[in-house]
C-alpha cells in the first residue's frame, strides 16, 4: 500500500476559500438592501431585452467590421511598400492609443466640428455625396464605428502575428505551384493562420462585448444605457447593474461554448 | 533589371534542338555579394542533371532561378524556349507582372528540402489543389489524376491522410506527386532527401529514379546523394563559389574529376 503525501496547507486553504465564497454569497443573498425581487422584475423586462438586443447587434456588427478591417490592416502592415506599411502602423498607433471612451465621445459629437460629409472629384465642382453629419452619425453608428475602429487596431496585430507564424516555405510552395500572392493568402496562409488567430480573437470578442457598455456615454441604446435609464427613474441602481451583469455573463458563457467548438474544429490536423 | 543583354543569337531559339532549360550568362548578387558568376547550363528534354557541390556554392540559388523564385541579376533563363520571369523588349529584360510570372511558373515543378506540404489539407487536396485552382481543371478529373499520381509514388490509399500523419519520406513523395500534378515540363528538386531520416532516403530516391528512367521527366536535381547522381544522373554539374567548375557524365565527374576543388569535395563527401 502506498500512502500519498497529505497536503495539509492545501486543505486548510481550500476550506478558507470555500468559507469565504459561502459568506459572500450569503451576505449578498440576505442583504436587505438588495431587492432581488427588483432584479427578477427587470431581468426579462422588454426594455432590458431590447437593450440586450442592441448590445448584441453593436458587438456583432462591430466585431465583423473589425475583423475585416484587421485583416486589411495586417496585410498592409506586411506589405513590401514602405508607405503602405507605415500607414497601417500609424493606424494601429492612433486607434490603439486613444482611450475608447474618448474615441466614442469624439465620434458621438462629430457633428460639432464636421457639418457634412462631402465626397466630390477634387479640382472640379462635381459633388457625388453631400449629407449632413447628424443624419449619418446616429449614436448607433458612432458606437459601431468607435468599437470597430479601436477593435481593428488590436486585432490587426493579432492577425499579423498569425500571418507571420506561417513559414516562408508555405508561401514558396504556393508560389512554385503558380499561385498569385492573393490566392496564397486566401487558400494557404489565412486558413493556417486562423488556428493561431482564433483564441486571442475570442478574447477580443469578449472584450468587445464588455467595451460595448462604454457606448452608454453617447446613449448608444445598449444594455447598460437602458439599465441606467431605468435606474434613473426608480433609483434601483445596484439591482439594475446586477440585471446587466447577469446578461453580460450569460452571453459570455454562450459565446465561450461557441468558441470552444470552433477551436476544436480548426485544431491541428 | 539586367544590364547585360542575352546573346541576340539565342533570343528566339526556335529550333527543334533547343534545350528544355537554357541558362545563359546568369549572374546574381545578394547586395554586394555575387553568388552566381556567369552561369551557362543547358538541360535537354528528358535529361536528368544533378547539381552537386559544397553548401553555399550557389546550386540551390541557381535552381530557384529556373522558376523565378529568385530574381537574376543578369543573363537569362529559358524554359522550353520561353524566358522565365522576364520579357525581352528593345533588347532589355522587363520583369513580368505577378500573374504572368505565375502562369509561367506552372510549367516548372519544384520539390523542396522541407517538403512544404500544406498541413491544413489532406494528401489528395495537396495534390489536386493547384490544378483545380490555378489551371481550372475539372475537379473530378484533377482528383482522379492526383489519385493515380499518389499510386505512382507508392501512396495509394493515403488520400485522406493529413501530412502530419505521414513519415518524412511519405511527405516528400506527396510533394513530388503535387509537383507532377501540374504536368510540368521540368521538375526541380532542391535537396529532396537532406531533411529525411537515413532509412527514408531510399524510398524517395526510388521514386525519383522511376521518374527519370521510365517517366522521361526532365529533371534538375540539387543533391548530396552521390550514389543517386552516379546511377540516375545523365550529367553531373559540380559547382563551387557560384561557378560551374566542371560537368560531364557522372562516371567522369565523380570517378575522374579534373579540378582540385572537385577532387577535394568528393574526397570529403565520399570519405
Amino acid at each position: 500500500m502506498v500512502v500519498p503525501v497529505r497536503h495539509y496547507g492545501r486543505m486548510i486553504f481550500a476550506v478558507i476559500v470555500v468559507l469565504a465564497v459561502i459568506g459572500t454569497v450569503y451576505s449578498i443573498a440576505t442583504n436587505p438592501n438588495f431587492e432581488w425581487s427588483v432584479v427578477a422584475e427587470f431581468l426579462f423586462s422588454p426594455s432590458i431585452l431590447r437593450g440586450l438586443g442592441s448590445t448584441l447587434v453593436i458587438t456583432i456588427v462591430s466585431m465583423a467590421i473589425a475583423v475585416v478591417l484587421a485583416v486589411v490592416i495586417a496585410v498592409m502592415r506586411i506589405s513590401p511598400s514602405r508607405i503602405i506599411s507605415s500607414v497601417a502602423a500609424f493606424y494601429v498607433f492612433v486607434f490603439r492609443g486613444i482611450p475608447l471612451i474618448v474615441l466614442l465621445i469624439l465620434l458621438g459629437n462629430l457633428g460639432l466640428f464636421l457639418k457634412s460629409i462631402t465626397i466630390g472629384i477634387p479640382g472640379t465642382q462635381v459633388v457625388l455625396i453631400d449629407v449632413p453629419i447628424s443624419e449619418v452619425i446616429t449614436p448607433f453608428v458612432a458606437s459601431v464605428a468607435g468599437l470597430s475602429l479601436a477593435g481593428a487596431a488590436y486585432m490587426a496585430e493579432i492577425v499579423r502575428s498569425g500571418l507571420l507564424a506561417i513559414g516562408r516555405g508555405q508561401r514558396e510552395a504556393a508560389k512554385a505551384l503558380g499561385l498569385t500572392s492573393s490566392r496564397t493568402l486566401r487558400f494557404i496562409v489565412l486558413p493556417q493562420a486562423l488556428r493561431v488567430i482564433l483564441p486571442p480573437m475570442g478574447n477580443e470578442f469578449i472584450g468587445m462585448l464588455k467595451a460595448s457598455a462604454i457606448v452608454s456615454v453617447i446613449a448608444g441604446g445598449d444594455l447598460l444605457t437602458v439599465a441606467q435609464g431605468i435606474a434613473g427613474t426608480n433609483y434601483r441602481t445596484i439591482e439594475l447593474l446586477i440585471v446587466a451583469t447577469i446578461w453580460y455573463l450569460l452571453v459570455i458563457i454562450v459565446f465561450s461554448i461557441g468558441q470552444y467548438l470552433l477551436e476544436r474544429r480548426t485544431a491541428e490536423k | 533589371m539586367s544590364d547585360r543583354i542575352p546573346n541576340p543569337a539565342n533570343d528566339e531559339a526556335p529550333d527543334a534542338a533547343r534545350p528544355m532549360v537554357h541558362i545563359q550568362h546568369v549572374d546574381k548578387w545578394y547586395g554586394n555579394n555575387q553568388v552566381l558568376h556567369d552561369i551557362d547550363l543547358a538541360v535537354e528534354e528528358g535529361e536528368t542533371v544533378c547539381l552537386v557541390g559544397p553548401s553555399g556554392s550557389g546550386k540551390s540559388t541557381l535552381l530557384r532561378c529556373v522558376n523565378h523564385l529568385e530574381e537574376i541579376g543578369a543573363g537569362s533563363v529559358w524554359v522550353d524556349g520561353e524566358l522565365v520571369g522576364y520579357r525581352l523588349r528593345n533588347g532589355r529584360l522587363h520583369e513580368l507582372r505577378e500573374a504572368e510570372a505565375c502562369r509561367k511558373r506552372v510549367e516548372v515543378g519544384m520539390v523542396f528540402q522541407h517538403f512544404n506540404l500544406f498541413p491544413h489539407m489532406t494528401v489528395l487536396e495537396n495534390v489536386s489543389f493547384a490544378p483545380i485552382t490555378v489551371k481550372n481543371e475539372n475537379k473530378a478529373e484533377a482528383r482522379a489524376y492526383a489519385t493515380s499520381l499518389l499510386g505512382r509514388v507508392g501512396l495509394a490509399g493515403r488520400e485522406g491522410s493529413y501530412p502530419s500523419q505521414l513519415s518524412g519520406g511519405q511527405q516528400q513523395r506527396v510533394a513530388i506527386a503535387r509537383a507532377l500534378a501540374m504536368r510540368p515540363k521540368v521538375m526541380l528538386f532542391d535537396e529532396p532527401t537532406s531533411a529525411l531520416d537515413p532509412e527514408l532516403v531510399g524510398e524517395v530516391l526510388a521514386v525519383m529514379k522511376d521518374l527519370a528512367l521510365t517517366g522521361g521527366v526532365t529533371m534538375l536535381v540539387v543533391t548530396h546523394e552521390m550514389g543517386f547522381a552516379r546511377e540516375v544522373g545523365d550529367r553531373v554539374v559540380f559547382m563551387d563559389a557560384g561557378r560551374i567548375v566542371e560537368q560531364g557524365p557522372p562516371a567522369q565527374v565523380l570517378g575522374d574529376p579534373q579540378h582540385e576543388r572537385t577532387k577535394a569535395f568528393l574526397s570529403a563527401v565520399l570519405r
